[in-house]
């Protein structure tokens, strides 16, 4: 993948309303293009999401997304924050292929979404869940949709247990667990394929702090480890700077990119990272692109 | 004061039964101070031992074999008619809404105005009042379950989806399963349902024997303790049938409510 890549052009030559690379510091958007050729624009290397006149309107009229463009980074953790209906979630949903989208293109080195393997966390853990297995269970399910062998999926649960080192009886319903252990199982279901690219929305905002604290360390260390891209809906900036190797910001709807903000604190990053300069001024930055979006009329 | 506190509260085990011992000792009253015809409101003794002798020696028993067996037997047809049928109908919007009507017209035509159309389809033999009791806990069955599948929550499916299970597979996987709590409450219903139509069926159809033949047998002869007994048994059946799909269901759907 040391070669860029062409992105196929589409059917309508909208103008650029939203066009983000993938460069080193903070990128405002570009002025509208105008020109078809400005969609032909090679990509940079190590991209691995690549969003194209990504549309979606709701059934009352708003439109949210239009012709949104946006290059995501392989193997990079980037955290989306921005003004309350922005629409983070629905675009984590559209990427994962989870909600449909009106017009556009997302594609993931060149496959879709259901070609890719997928690892999605949700925010709703109880209702993510199925109370009717055991959480062992829960968490082996999306092996059968790959194609391994028995002994193949032990090794991969064996791996996984081992690489989150917990202590909890994963031979209970998930309604007799915890929040945080139900969340923690959901993780682990979604890890257990080794996914290509991992969705996480809000996946601690309902879970208490010290299990918060817990959880984003595992999955920190875990997520270090296998490299997977990711992209994590927070509404807590702490949290989405403290995750990050880049914090995107989008605006109001309908939503285009802010900014992108790197943020390349060495990992594990822990409470102490959070006082640093570094994360102070990525924190700053990107509260006052935040706030400068929601004072927008 | 305190010692009467402390065996009341030794005494709580009773609770539950203080109603049911209250109902027997108005009954007993009534019977005592005659405040009712004697003919017509027997003693409880009475008719405990009517129903102990019917089960013992007379032919009690067989009548609530009988009606056990066209219970469960009308019970199982629609089961394995109206669960998948059910399910069908969930799944599919379309379907669902061009066959809304139909259900809720024919949900809401009592079973026993159906009885004449059955007899003239089924003849007047066994498998008439078992067809009606079917027909009657089919719809139940059928709507309950439709309503499980369609009202089953979104995200374990798109949970599914996303994972990449098939169209089927997530109805196999997930929405079957959502779908159980509300499908096991059109069983227990259905159950109840079914049984209320085949006593009604035992006593106006043709029957020589079931609880609903015994019951108005003994009504036309006057032979009250008779037919306290066979109210009673009916009752009884008709409670530990819930009583044990309140069991199944709880083992089978343990998530439900959590």
């Amino acid at each position: 993948m040391n070669l860029p890549h062409r992105v196929p052009p589409l059917d309508e030559g909208n103008p650029v309303t939203a066009s983000a690379t993938l460069s080193a510091d903070t990128v405002t958007p570009t002025e509208p293009a105008g020109d078809l050729s400005d969609r032909l624009r090679w990509f940079a290397p190590g991209t691995h999401i690549t969003i194209r006149g990504l549309t979606k309107t709701f059934a009352d009229g708003t439109v949210l997304y239009k012709d949104f463009d946006l290059d995501l980074p392989r193997g990079k953790v980037v955290s989306i924050f921005g003004p309350n209906g922005c629409g983070k979630s629905t675009l984590i949903n559209m990427i994962s292929g989870i909600m449909d989208y009106d017009a556009g293109q997302i594609l993931f080195d060149g496959k879709t979404a259901r070609e890719t393997k997928i690892g999605y966390v949700f925010q709703n853990y109880r209702e993510a869940g199925f109370p009717w297995l055991r959480a062992i269970d829960n968490i082996r399910y999306p092996l059968k949709f790959l194609k391994l062998s028995k002994a193949e999926q032990d090794a991969r649960i064996e791996k996984l247990l081992a690489s989150f080192n917990v202590s909890i009886d994963l031979n209970r319903f998930p309604y007799e667990l915890s929040g945080g252990q139900q969340q923690l199982v959901s993780i682990m279901r979604a890890l257990v394929i080794e996914p290509e690219v991992l969705f996480l929305d809000e996946p601690f905002s309902a879970l208490d702090y010290e299990m918060t604290l817990f959880l984003r360390d595992k999955l920190q260390s875990v997520l270090t480890d296998m490299e997977i891209t990711t992209l994590l809906v927070s509404h807590d900036l702490d949290e989405a700077v403290e995750l990050a190797d880049e914090v995107l910001l989008l605006t109001r709807k309908p939503t285009s990119v802010a900014a992108r903000i790197p943020f390349d604190a060495p990992r594990p990053r822990n409470a102490e990272t959070t006082v640093t300069p570094e994360f102070i001024d990525v924190k700053t930055r990107s509260l006052e692109i935040f706030q400068r979006e929601v004072r927008k009329p | 004061m305190s010692n009467l506190t402390k065996v009341l509260s030794k005494m709580r085990w009773l609770q539950p039964v203080v109603g049911a011992v209250a109902l027997i000792l108005i009954w007993a009253f009534a019977n005592f101070a005659e405040l009712v015809d004697p003919v017509l409101l027997p003693s409880p003794l009475q008719s405990w031992n009517a129903f102990v002798e019917g089960m013992t020696e007379g032919t009690l028993g067989h009548d609530f074999y009988r009606t056990i067996f066209r219970t469960m037997l009308s019970f199982i047809i629609a089961t394995i008619i109206a669960v998948p049928c059910g399910v069908a109908l969930g799944s599919s919007d379309k379907l669902y809404r061009s066959v809304e009507f139909l259900i809720d017209f024919f949900r809401s035509t009592p079973a026993s105005a159906m009885f004449p159309l059955f007899l003239v389809f089924f003849g007047i033999g066994e498998e008439a009042k078992i067809a009606v009791a079917a027909f009657g806990a089919a719809l139940i069955i059928l709507f309950n379950t439709a309503y499980g599948v369609m009202n089953a929550r979104q995200l374990r499916q798109l949970a599914a989806r996303v994972m990449g299970a098939s169209k089927m597979r997530i109805l196999w996987d997930v929405t079957i399963w959502e779908s159980l709590p509300q499908t096991f409450i059109g069983l227990r219903s259905g159950v109840s349902m079914a049984l209320v139509i085949v006593i009604v069926a035992e006593m106006f159809i043709g029957s020589s024997d079931g609880l609903g033949k015994r019951i108005i047998d003994a009504q036309m002869i006057f032979n009250m303790p008779e037919m306290y007994a066979s109210i009673f048994a009916a009752g009884a059946l008709g409670y530990v049938m819930n009583l044990l799909f309140t069991l199944i269901e709880g083992r089978f759907v343990h998530w439900g409510g959590k």
